[in-house]
């Protein structure tokens, strides 16, 4: 049994988030309140939209500004798609949402892979800009400034009648996040991700290496755009309401600040970063009311706080929380170790395989 | 052809202010190799204090001095404190970081000055000069924006390119382990490019406010917006930077006065999208293509 965990990484992986979703399960129907399971969609919604942008800058090397503009697309095509016809499953807008997106994904990168650096993050803060000036002008498809209305999904009769629909939308967007974190977990080990590192870390040698370095690119954001179509549309049941200002430039630079301050390149740190993005504003905005600020300083004190630990994070752990936890492990390993064996060499400060 | 003529004049006048964010934003490139994306919320913080100074009864001038001070102290001691730990790491790191003090300085600012939109004076009159009964779509305000711009760039120009000070900042800017070796302080060098370019910010947010009004997010689009046209220009070249922001401002004018003001945004993004298909570097940037 041991043997073939440690030799078949999709076994290891598929009873890994098999179990997970099972302890999700659990948490969301027994343990958690309304209120909780509410958050906690978000902080899933959220981390699935950042694990497809841990692909792409973390492992692929490519910055995107404009993520939340790739949300925008897939809470679009369901919100439409829903306008037009009420009656189709959710689980067809879900699909729907992230081929239209993946597509659009695949386009921006066609555009992207030309880009490096700052061009790139300046080409997709631009977009982030731009797209949600598009419903505001098409006001007849899209519902204009106002939006559109989406009725979140009715869990099934089975359930009972005293199952609610914010527990129900939170089995759904957790089960997503599980699938979408099972892929991306095995595609990141497998010979994908390593050509995607390639790509990031050199890519002259990566195109020695006989690999397509456009190409690795395009499906870089293809996959990144996918996952964000499918943030989107869980988005626009979680709102109920899809229109222009839920797709702020914040949205777009917070998704990408989860990433970093959780650790970049890392998928458990976009999940620890999404984690920061929604319980920080909620924690801080709690200490702001029980303090009794007047309302001006009590509403920005949450956002405050956030470019403060950004910045304290970027200054002392550079690597995120998930690179901090890992070497504060690594330095606890190293003492328990030495204090085993006196003799040992001494620890080199820096490893040099980083 | 009449409304040609006034969508173009807005467009100089608006490109301009772009060009003073743009032109900020490639001095600290070149300096430091990042992108600071906090220059508008910078410019923000600037023009508010400007406002404190100038509704306690202080003349426009003073307000204005105040501003472009601030705006170097401010610029000065980002770089000193927060930048200068970053500079050598991934260029990820720089970026989160100018987001964070982009973050944080919007979120102050309300706590400070009030969240609501408030109006900004003019030094001179906002409605267009006439002359013999004939409007010459042009602003005394337009002119003043547009001089400003001319005349900051001009000075700038004359302090890199014929003063001793200048010279140092080049050179730690082009090659900062032979400027050390020459003896120049390259740290206070990238101090003063981080202030100078702030100075320059906090001067397009003076300029910005009496249009966009001021309010915490104000300087967003125009920060997007100056990127465009620096990006446009090719990030080395401050004569691309503000011939890039400068397009960008006729761009948006022609899109929004012809097709419709929430398109302006598009309009740009499409014309950023086209000028880097055909090349990648921006328009204003020669030889050193990074290919294999």
């Amino acid at each position: 049994m041991s043997t073939a965990l440690r030799g078949s990484t999709l076994l290891r992986h598929g009873l890994f988030f098999l179990a997970l979703a099972l302890v999700l399960l659990l948490l969301t129907s027994f343990v958690f309140d309304a209120y909780t399971n509410y958050n906690v969609t978000e902080v899933a919604i959220y981390a699935i939209s950042a694990a497809g942008l841990t692909v792409l800058t973390g492992i692929n090397g490519q910055v995107s500004l404009g993520h939340g503009a790739l949300m925008m697309i897939g809470a679009y095509t369901t919100s439409v798609l829903l306008t037009w016809h009420p009656d189709l499953p959710m689980i067809l807008m879900l699909l729907v949402s992230i081929a239209t997106t993946g597509i659009a994904g695949a386009i921006v990168g066609i555009a992207g892979a030309r880009l490096r650096g700052p061009y790139l993050a300046g080409a997709t803060l631009a977009l982030a800009v731009a797209l949600p000036q598009v419903p505001s002008h098409f006001a007849s498809v899209f519902g204009g400034n106002q939006g559109l209305t989406v009725v979140s999904p009715a869990p099934p009769a089975f359930l009972g009648a005293n199952f609610s629909p914010e527990q129900w939308l939170a089995w759904i967007t957790l089960a997503a996040a599980v699938i979408t974190f099972f892929v991306l977990a095995n595609l990141v080990r497998g010979a994908t991700g390593r050509r995607f590192r390639m790509v990031r870390d050199n890519e002259v040698a990566a195109r020695l290496a006989g690999i397509d370095v456009a190409r690795t690119q395009v499906l870089a954001y293809m996959i990144s755009a996918a996952c964000a179509g499918l943030a989107g549309s869980l988005f626009a049941y979680w709102v109920t309401l899809t229109s222009p200002s839920g797709f702020t430039l914040t949205l777009s630079l917070s998704l990408l600040t989860a990433v970093v301050i959780g650790g970049l390149g890392s998928l458990t740190g976009a999940v620890l970063g999404s984690f920061v993005l929604v319980y920080l504003p909620v924690k801080t905005g709690d200490l702001a009311t029980t303090l009794n600020l007047p309302s001006n300083i009590a509403n920005n004190v949450p956002t405050a706080i956030y470019g403060i630990v950004l910045i304290v994070a970027i200054l002392v752990f550079p690597r995120g929380i998930a690179g901090g936890i890992a070497s504060i492990v690594r330095g606890a390993g190293r003492i328990v170790r030495s204090s085993r064996s006196p003799a040992a060499l001494p620890a080199s400060p820096e490893s040099p395989s980083q | 052809m009449h409304l040609f003529l006034i969508y173009t004049v807005d467009g100089i006048t608006n490109g301009m202010v772009y060009a003073a964010v743009a032109l900020a934003l490639v001095m600290i490139w070149r300096a430091t190799r990042i992108i600071n994306y906090a220059q508008g919320a910078m410019a923000m913080f600037t023009t508010y204090i400007a406002l404190i100074v100038i509704r306690h009864g202080a003349p426009y001038w003073l307000g204005f001095v105040v501003a472009l001070a601030t705006g170097l102290v401010i610029g000065a001691v980002t770089e000193r404190v927060l930048v200068r730990p970053v500079e050598s790491r991934p260029p990820l790191n720089a970026v989160i970081l100018s987001l964070g003090v982009l973050i944080l300085l919007e979120a102050i600012a309300p706590m400070l000055f009030g969240g609501q939109t408030q109006s900004f004076p003019v030094p001179v009159s906002n409605t267009d000069l006439l002359v013999g009964g004939t409007s010459l779509d042009i602003s005394p305000f337009a002119l003043f924006t547009i001089g400003a711009v001319l005349i900051a760039m001009l000075l700038l120009f004359l302090v890199f390119q014929r003063t001793t000070l200048g010279l140092r900042m080049r050179a730690a800017a082009f090659n900062p382990e032979i400027a050390r070796i020459l003896g120049i302080r390259v740290g206070r060098m990238l101090t003063l490019g981080w202030g100078l370019a702030a100075l320059l910010g906090a001067l397009a947010g003076m300029l910005a406010a009496p249009s966009v009004y001021l309010y915490p997010s104000n300087m967003d689009e125009v920060l997007v917006f100056g990127f465009t046209g620096a990006i446009i220009g090719g990030l080395e070249s401050p004569v691309g930077a503000v011939a890039g922001a400068v397009g960008v401002g006729l761009a948006l004018s022609y899109v929004s006065g012809y097709v419709g003001s929430d398109l302006a945004p598009l309009g740009g993004f499409a014309i950023l999208i086209v000028v880097l298909m055909l090349r990648p570097q921006g328009l204003f940037s020669f030889g050193r293509q990074r290919q294999v």
